[in-house]
Order: structure tokens, then C-alpha cells, then sequence
């Protein structure tokens, strides 16, 4: 169903990280809430103990005309190298070993960017999308929105909900989203979202994160959805995988 | 963007989207008001248009987003019914509800007002304030102007066009340039550029009710940035020196609600509703009977803060609104040994240890002496025994008497008595105790707890006593 030109509602699924528990239960609140289209804002695998499945998911909705771009994780694993940490890159050594070449290919040949009207999707900054730089700060927000030259840029890389706004004097402030709270983005300004992560929050809250963008009404929700996330953390366990995350922590 | 521009007036009859355009009724700096009609609703509508012209250009899109945004999120009796926006790319329009009454701004010809009327609009619009803040907005410019006041005297707040929402991006932050907001009205926070603090309407509530006591303006109207700055330091004159009608209550109100610190101010606009309607339980400081700007030395060190070290805008915390709550409790002033007072008065204190913004209203009721048995100086006196009472159960909380009033009701039906009065004082929570066990269940049917519980607009908290066992060696009766 790809019709650009009419989006009504786009689910914006960043950070997924193998998930597969977590990316189940966004898609499912996703689809009851109506969306009409999904963005994959990179970073689908690493870290977690559902590769394949993950990448068979993201593959299906692609073929039904949704965004994927690529995330850091996804090109290491492309590569077989490039992330920073020891432990990330036995992550990244583990799903290579359980991944069929095909899907290794296809995450290889994911874009950096998307553009599509006046909306860019990335993972980091669209500043410079390879070099995976984290947009945390207005600052960074600013660099992202000022390259991407658009009213919406939709992004992840950073496990945080985040929405940056741009003023009249050009400056960019940044907000932190109520779940659930649908705000206003008016295309008169240049916004900049960070949809959190579905897979590998960083928040003391392990519920799952995604946004949903009203293209029609210009309006953008986040949402938290709460799912059994014991379930992943036995798999990464059962896999031998580094438990980065702690799993445990949680309640 | 192909906005309508310059100058470009709607014509009476034109159609835009669902609703006809008829004429003018208020042309302002940032935007034209017409009367409007359309989708059949049971109230009359307005439109407001930005105007998108000229040097103000940015500002009026500011305030027309930030009020598209935050309006349609508030609701109750004391903000203008949204009804639909415009697409701010196409034809960028609200269209609202038409309040009807009349502005405070108009009634402000007739100041200085008597002070009981004073009290009486002035806790009108506070109860306005309250419920926008309850709501998780601060309104960041009240002054006359953007007050309505309904015929039936409940108080309107219009024109969210600075407004500040907790769960909405603040279009206005990091904004300098515009000293959002009027004026005389702004808090002195708003001045070092600090948004979303509630105190500041309160601040603001303290400026209109001083120039409804005196027809005056505390700080004037400041045209230079050293005028617009010395409230961040001054005391304005005592409204007693300018009219001399204005009683020590109110003056203790008025100048509370414009300490320069946001911390000595009243912590929640229920409060300041709460004061204005029970005179006599505000405790007066030094404030209610000053004839001149407060403490020198006070004040020297304020304007020292003000003028000698940097000007920093203070770091706003990012406080609950809700943190001040009002909380009553009911005391049987009859039965002062009955078993159940030491449980509610435990109960009160675990409340009052939560925080201490909590202010504690204490409400005796005490019954009707039979028609005609003593007359308006035994009421007096029964009213004055039982206010001792009171005050002597709350002596062990230890309550300054800034979060302490007291309360003695006469009335037949207990139950309507406290749910009325904690309606109309804005309380968040009543303690009170139940029915002895023994008594159960019949009892609770019949009870003060079970009246209160059922019709209370807020949460009520029922005190119960465990039933002891009976003494070993004794038997049921």
C-alpha cells in the first residue's frame, strides 16, 4: 500500500535490537491504534537473541512499502566490525553466526538516509549519517534539521524519547514527550524527533518505546508500551549473549 | 507561506471551512476577533486570525500556535470551549466559544472597588486559576483583559496565546526577545525569563486584585528595564496607603501574592480563593498593617540580589501543581473523648508528613440549638466553645497558623454541611472517621462517613477504629 503522498498514520520504530517480544507488542499497539504505515529507523539487530526474525518482520513490512535505513549495529554487522565496545562486538560476532548471508546482505544494502517529501528519516544525524553521531543535545538537533532541510526529521541511535523543536531565532529546544500525549508538529517549524528505542530502552522503565506521526493533522504521539520483557532477557541468557542490558534490573 | 496577508480583512458572510465570518469584534496587536457561526453548537462562537503582517510577525504565530496547541487540551467551566483551528499553512484560524459576560478590565473603571467585592470577584478568578493549573498550565499573562467574569460571577480565562503546558513543547522557551506577556502583570520571574512556574499567576492574580483595591497599578507601568526590574526587589505601596477602605485581610492577600521570591508566595491560587473567602481565619503579618514599602534592610538586600550579582534566572524546578493541596478534616467537637479522635488525628498527621505545602482546614459541625432557645449571642457563643475545642485538637499537629484554619458550621445535616464547604473551598481531600465497628452496618447507612463518601467532589479518607478484642475472662453479653 504505498501511497507517500497520503500517509495517515506512520508507527516509527527505531532501536529494535532483536527484540522480537518488543517489536511484536509495537506492532500490535501500532496496528490497533491504526497505523497505516511503519518507518524502521535502523538498528534492528545486536544485542538482542531474535535476529532473523526480526529482519524477516522488517523485510514483510518494507515489501509493503515501509522506510528502513540503516543503524550502526546493522551496518557492524554487515561489515562484521565497527562498534565501539568489546561486548557489542561479540553482539555483533554472535548474530553474523545465526543470520543467513541474504539477510547479511540486505541489512549491508540498507540506506543511511530516507527522504520522502517533507520528511527525512535516519539513525543518527542527518548531518552525517556514517558517522553515527548522537543527537542529544538542541545543538545536535540543529545540525541534524539544518542538513536534513525539512520540517520532520525522524531518527533514533539515542535510547531516549526526544522531541526537538526549532524557534523563531533558529535555535532548537529540546522536550521531553508525555506518553501518550499527542503534540501539535506544524510543519511551519523544523522538528526533530527521536522515536526511542522498541527493543533496548534506556529509561528505568523496560516498556517498550515507539512514536506515532499524524502526517494528516501534523501531530506526533509517543508511546511506552509495556510488554513481558523477562521473555528476551531468557533468550539472551539461553544464547550466551552479553547481558548489556540489564535485564535484571528491572522489576 | 500563502497565508492570508497583509492587511487583508475577512469580509462579513465570507465562508471559511465550516463556519461564516461576521463582523470585527475586537481588532488587537496580535490578532482580529469576529463573531463567527456555524455547526449548529449550543453556544456562540468566535474566530480569532493572527495577523501575520508587519514586524510582529513571528510573535503572533508564536502566540496563535501556542494557543492552537494548549486551548484544545483544557476543559471546565473557567476557559472558552475550543471548537476547531485552521491549518496554520492554509488559513490559520481558531474558532471558539463566544464567552458572554463581562471583562474585568471594564469593571476596573469603577475602582477602587469595596473590598468584600473585592474578595468576591477576586476568589472568582482565582478558582479560574486553579482549575487551569490543575490542568498542568500556568497561564503566564492574566490581567484584566484576558478575564471574563459570567453572569452568574464564575470567572473566564481567555487569550492562551503565552500559556505554558506541562505535556506540550514550550514554543516560547529560550526565546528572549519577546518579554512575553503585559507588563504591569508579569511576576518577577517572567522577567528573568523563567516560564511554567504557577506562582507566577499568582503573582500576577496579586497585581489585579491590588488594582482592584486601588484603582492603581503596584509597579506602574514601567517603560525602561531599571522600572521593569524593581519588582524584583520592591515592596509596591501598601494598597491601605492609596485607599484606605482596604482592610489589614486583604492588603495581608494582596501583598502576599506579590512577594518578589515565588516562595513566599501563596503555594496554590485555591489557597489564595480559600483567604479571600474566609476573612477571618487569614493570619496577619506585618504585611496587613504596614503603611509604607516593607523592611528596609529587606528590601536593600533584595535589590542588592537584583542589581549587584549577576542576573541569573532562578532554576525552575519543575514542580507539581498539584503539590499544595487542601486537605479538611471533620472533628466531632461533641464527643471529645470519643475513641475514633486520636486514630484521625494520627490519620491527619500522616497526611500533613507528606509535605509541608499541605494546609489543614479543620471543620466542626455542630447542630442547630432548637428555634427561638438562645438567639444570636448564645450562636455566637457556641460557635466561640467549639472554635476552642478545635484549636485545642489540632495543638498536638504543631501547624503554623499560615497552613492552619479552623471552621465551626452550624447545621442540621452534617454530611451536606461538609461536602458543601468543601466544594466551595476547593478542598483535595477530607479525613473523617467512620462509624464505630459496633455500630455497622446499619450505622454506615446513616452515618456523616457514608453521606460525605457518596457525594463529595473529591477523595475522602474514612478513619476506622479496629475493634478491640474483649478482655480475656470477660464474655458476650
Amino acid at each position: 500500500m504505498r501511497d507517500s503522498g497520503n500517509i495517515l498514520l506512520l508507527a516509527l520504530l527505531s532501536d529494535i535490537h532483536a527484540n522480537l517480544e518488543a517489536l511484536d507488542a509495537c506492532l500490535a499497539h501500532a496496528r490497533a491504534a491504526g497505523a497505516t504505515r511503519h518507518a524502521f529507523l535502523g538498528d534492528l539487530v545486536g544485542y538482542g537473541a531474535d535476529p532473523a526474525a526480526v529482519v524477516q518482520i522488517v523485510q514483510r513490512h518494507v515489501g509493503q512499502g515501509a522506510v528502513v535505513v540503516q543503524g550502526n549495529h546493522d551496518a557492524a554487522v554487515a561489515r562484521s566490525s565497527g562498534v565501539s565496545s568489546e561486548s557489542a562486538q561479540d553482539a555483533i560476532r554472535w548474530t553474523r553466526s545465526v543470520l543467513d548471508p541474504g539477510a547479511i546482505a540486505w541489512l549491508a544494502s540498507l540506506p543511511l538516509e530516507v527522504r520522502e517529501e517533507q520528511r527525512c528519516f535516519v539513525h543518527a544525524s542527518a548531518a552525517a549519517p556514517q558517522r553515527w553521531e548522537y543527537v542529544d543535545t538542541p545543538a545536535a538537533a540543529k545540525k541534524s534539521a539544518d542538513a536534513a532541510g525539512v520540517p520532520w526529521t525522524f531518527c533514533g541511535h539515542v535510547h531516549r524519547q526526544t522531541l526537538f523543536f526549532e524557534g523563531p531565532s533558529g535555535r532548537m529546544t529540546s522536550f521531553n514527550p508525555v506518553p501518550g500525549v499527542a503534540v501539535p508538529v506544524r510543519s511551519a517549524r523544523r522538528w526533530v524527533a527521536i522515536a526511542g528505542s522498541v527493543g533496548q530502552p534506556r529509561e528505568r522503565d523496560p516498556a517498550a518505546a515507539y512514536a506515532l506521526f499524524d502526517s494528516d493533522r501534523e501531530r506526533i504521539t509517543f508511546y511506552r508500551v509495556p510488554y513481558d520483557h523477562l521473555a528476551p532477557a531468557r533468550k539472551v541468557r539461553a544464547a550466551g549473549l552479553p547481558e548489556l542490558f540489564r535485564w535484571s534490573a528491572w522489576p | 507561506m500563502s497565508v492570508q496577508t497583509a492587511g487583508e480583512r475577512l469580509s462579513p458572510g465570507q465562508q471559511i471551512d465550516d463556519f461564516l465570518v461576521w463582523e470585527p469584534l475586537h481588532i488587537g496587536a496580535q490578532g482580529i476577533l469576529y463573531r463567527a457561526t456555524g455547526r449548529d453548537l449550543p453556544f456562540p462562537l468566535l474566530m480569532k486570525v493572527p495577523r501575520l503582517q508587519s514586524g510582529e510577525t513571528a510573535e503572533s504565530l508564536l502566540s496563535f500556535e501556542t494557543e492552537a496547541m494548549i486551548l484544545p487540551a483544557l476543559t471546565g467551566p473557567h476557559v472558552p470551549r475550543f471548537v476547531a483551528a485552521g491549518d496554520l499553512s492554509r488559513v490559520p484560524y481558531l474558532v471558539l466559544e463566544h464567552v458572554r459576560g463581562k471583562s474585568l478590565e471594564s469593571l476596573l473603571e469603577d475602582a477602587p472597588i469595596p473590598p468584600p467585592e473585592v474578595a468576591r470577584i477576586g476568589a472568582a478568578v482565582a478558582d479560574a486559576i486553579h482549575s487551569l493549573h490543575r490542568q498542568d498550565a500556568v497561564h503566564c499573562d492574566l490581567k484584566p483583559d484576558n478575564v471574563i467574569l459570567r453572569p452568574d460571577g464564575e470567572a473566564v480565562l481567555i487569550d492562551f496565546g503565552f500559556s505554558w503546558h506541562a505535556r506540550f513543547p514550550d514554543l516560547f522557551a529560550e526565546e528572549e526577545r519577546f518579554a512575553a506577556g503585559s507588563v504591569p502583570y508579569l511576576s518577577p520571574e517572567q522577567i528573568l525569563g523563567v516560564r511554567g512556574d504557577p506562582r507566577s499567576d499568582i503573582f500576577s492574580l496579586g497585581v489585579i486584585l491590588y488594582e482592584m483595591a486601588t484603582g492603581e497599578l503596584p509597579f506602574g507601568m514601567p517603560d525602561s528595564d531599571g522600572g521593569l526590574r524593581q519588582r524584583l526587589w520592591d515592596d509596591p505601596d501598601p494598597p491601605a496607603l492609596l485607599e484606605p477602605a482596604v482592610t489589614p485581610v486583604l492588603q495581608e492577600i494582596i501583598l502576599r501574592c506579590l512577594e518578589p521570591q515565588a516562595e513566599h508566595r501563596y503555594r496554590s491560587a485555591a489557597h489564595v480563593a480559600f483567604d479571600l473567602r474566609n476573612p477571618a481565619q487569614v493570619p496577619l503579618t506585618d504585611r496587613a498593617t504596614r503603611m509604607r514599602p516593607g523592611n528596609f534592610i529587606t528590601r536593600a538586600g533584595r535589590w542588592w540580589k537584583a542589581h549587584v550579582k549577576p542576573l541569573e534566572a532562578p532554576v525552575l524546578v519543575k514542580r507539581a501543581i498539584h503539590a499544595a493541596p487542601v486537605i479538611m478534616v471533620a472533628v466531632d467537637t461533641t464527643h471529645a473523648s470519643d475513641e475514633r479522635q486520636p486514630a484521625i488525628l494520627q490519620a491527619t498527621r500522616n497526611m500533613l508528613s507528606l509535605s509541608d505545602e499541605y494546609r489543614l482546614v479543620c471543620v466542626a459541625v455542630v447542630p442547630a440549638p432548637p428555634l427561638g432557645s438562645t438567639g444570636a449571642e448564645g450562636d455566637a457563643a457556641l460557635r466561640v466553645e467549639h472554635l476552642t475545642r478545635l484549636r485545642s485538637w489540632t495543638a498536638p499537629l504543631g501547624l503554623p497558623n499560615q497552613r492552619l484554619s479552623l471552621h465551626v458550621l452550624v447545621a442540621g445535616d452534617a454530611a451536606s454541611a461538609l461536602v458543601d464547604f468543601a466544594r466551595r473551598n476547593q478542598v483535595d481531600l477530607i479525613v473523617l472517621g467512620a462509624p464505630r465497628p459496633k455500630q455497622q452496618p446499619l450505622a454506615w447507612m446513616r452515618s456523616v462517613a457514608s453521606g460525605v463518601t457518596a457525594h463529595a467532589h473529591c477523595s475522602v479518607h474514612v478513619v476506622r477504629v479496629p475493634e478491640r478484642p474483649p478482655p480475656p475472662g470477660t464474655t458476650a453479653p
